[in-house]
């Protein structure tokens, strides 16, 4: 028999972006079994329900996350607007659709560039964060925010999408659209680049299913579901298929979230060209009582709200399940079997998101 | 709820395990699984989603403080993150939970779980 031994992995680590520690048990270079530990920047926010406002939550809400923050504040705005039984103007839900969207466009080319970093093509990394700062620049022009953008309320937005904004955004996609194309082939073509994600942490379909696994990293394991396919906001009006593949490797995961990117630039475009006039939001009056489970669809995949509320300002009760927390075990499959070197680029292929996770 | 697709059944706390393996054998996974406290007393809700049609139903049972609950961690094995989870920060007595961190999943100082004695969190 060989040899066991147990390498600690994290919670600082170059490659990891946020603290998670693993307790990889190794065979000479094989991955055995992998046992996670979450924990390290806990912060207690769906504890913070017991002392804010309903409707400040909101803003605590978009602070689970920097990266998916404007889908965290929609959730929870959506799950109040069932509770209290709001309709939310419908010009407000195509805007949440077109913030939601570019929020998925940049946390994707997050990921490509992390993923590049990964696989140790540096000016690749470089060219992703590149792309991705046109993005931020819209996001600052019609929000103000680049990370945190604090324009979802209960009710609907705050803020407006205006014709000239619009047409910068248009511009916008446009160029990305031209650039992705022009980089996507090293991703998806390169020799070097496919050795390292082809055939590399394989998941499939019935282990993706089995282990609760959400989002792309579901998706890449031929898993056909896409919360948006609920209706929720705008994606009702939109014409959009569920991307998937069947392959359940590091690659396909790639593959699957560019595909996505090329998407999002489609629903966008919709959205913008059916943008409705009117209202941004509906008057919110009184307090929510009652419960609600929300539903959506994250850059990372599916993430849950639930709000229980008494009728005081203040509410029972506010949880998240973020996808990542979803995928800790997908991940954990993925690592055995694999071989050292390639823990680095698997933890990655999951696209974490710790700080989501701990709350 | 406005999901027209998801809906909360109550259940006794002693059909939980039976349940949840029923909705495993029709093909559910199990989507989330959380602890609340309403008017004192725990309430546990372990949601199930259906992939290809987008059903989601979520087992809801209403328990006493020291109601000893059995994990379903040994037929669904990933649900030991969200029992974790619930012993750790909602106090909820989850037993066999495999594995257990023994409320060291959240690398925390603070004493836990958060639940005061009078079970108002």
């Amino acid at each position: 028999m060989k040899k066991r031994s147990i390498v600690p992995y994290g919670p600082q680590h170059p490659v990891l972006p946020e603290p998670i520690h693993l307790d990889l048990v190794i065979e000479d270079e094989k991955i055995v079994e992998a046992i996670p530990s979450v924990g390290f920047i806990h912060r207690g926010l769906e504890n913070l329900v017991q002392k804010r406002d309903f409707n400040q939550m909101a803003y605590v809400a978009e602070r689970v996350c920097g990266i998916c923050s404007f889908g965290h504040g929609f959730g929870y705005c959506e799950a109040i607007e069932d509770i209290m039984d709001i309709e939310v103007p419908d010009r407000a839900k195509y805007l949440r659709t077109i913030w939601f969207e570019l929020s998925r466009m940049h946390s994707h080319f997050l990921w490509l560039g992390l993923l590049a970093d990964g696989f140790g093509f540096e000016n690749l990394f470089y060219q992703c964060w590149r792309i991705r700062e046109k993005i931020l620049d819209v996001l600052e022009l019609t929000t103000g925010g680049r990370v945190i953008f604090s324009v979802n309320k209960v009710g609907g937005v705050m803020k407006d999408i205006t014709p000239e904004m619009a047409g910068a955004i248009l511009d916008m996609l446009a160029s990305v659209k031209k650039e992705l194309k022009a980089i996507a082939p090293t991703f998806t073509e390169d020799y070097a680049v496919k050795s390292r994600l082809v055939g590399v942490g394989v998941l499939t379909k019935q282990q993706a299913h089995d282990l609760g696994c959400a989002g792309p990293f579901a998706r890449a394991s031929g898993i056909a579901t896409d919360m948006r396919k609920l209706g929720y906001a705008a994606y009702g009006d939109i014409d959009f298929d569920v991307i998937t593949s069947n392959d359940g490797d590091s690659y396909a995961r790639c593959y699957v979230r560019i595909r996505e990117i090329f998407q999002s630039i489609s629903i966008i475009e919709q959205a913008i060209e059916k943008l409705p006039e009117g209202e941004l939001a509906a008057a919110v009056k009184g307090n929510p009582k009652g419960e609600s489970f929300i539903r959506i669809e994250q850059p990372r995949g599916e993430a849950i709200y639930y709000v229980s509320a008494n009728g005081s300002p203040h509410l029972d009760r506010m949880r998240v399940r973020t996808p990542t927390f979803a995928n800790l075990a997908g991940l954990c499959e993925t690592l055995k079997g694999a071989d050292y070197a390639d823990v680095g680029l698997l933890i990655l292929t999951i696209d974490p998101c710790i700080s989501c996770t701990e709350r | 709820m406005r999901d027209t697709l998801s809906e909360i059944i109550e259940i006794d706390y002693h059909d939980l395990l039976e349940m949840a393996i029923q909705k495993k054998r029709e093909g559910y996974r199990l989507s989330q699984a959380c602890a609340a406290y309403v008017e004192g007393k725990p309430q546990l809700s372990y949601s199930f989603a259906d992939d290809e049609n987008y059903k989601y139903v979520t087992l809801r049972c209403k328990i006493e403080k020291d109601t000893e609950i059995i994990s379903l961690s040994e037929v669904i094995p990933y649900a030991s993150f969200y029992e974790n989870e619930m012993r750790e920060l909602f106090g909820i007595n989850i037993s066999l939970i495999e594995p257990d961190y023994k409320n060291k999943f959240y690398r925390i100082e603070q004493e836990t779980p958060f639940v005061p004695a009078d079970g108002n969190n």
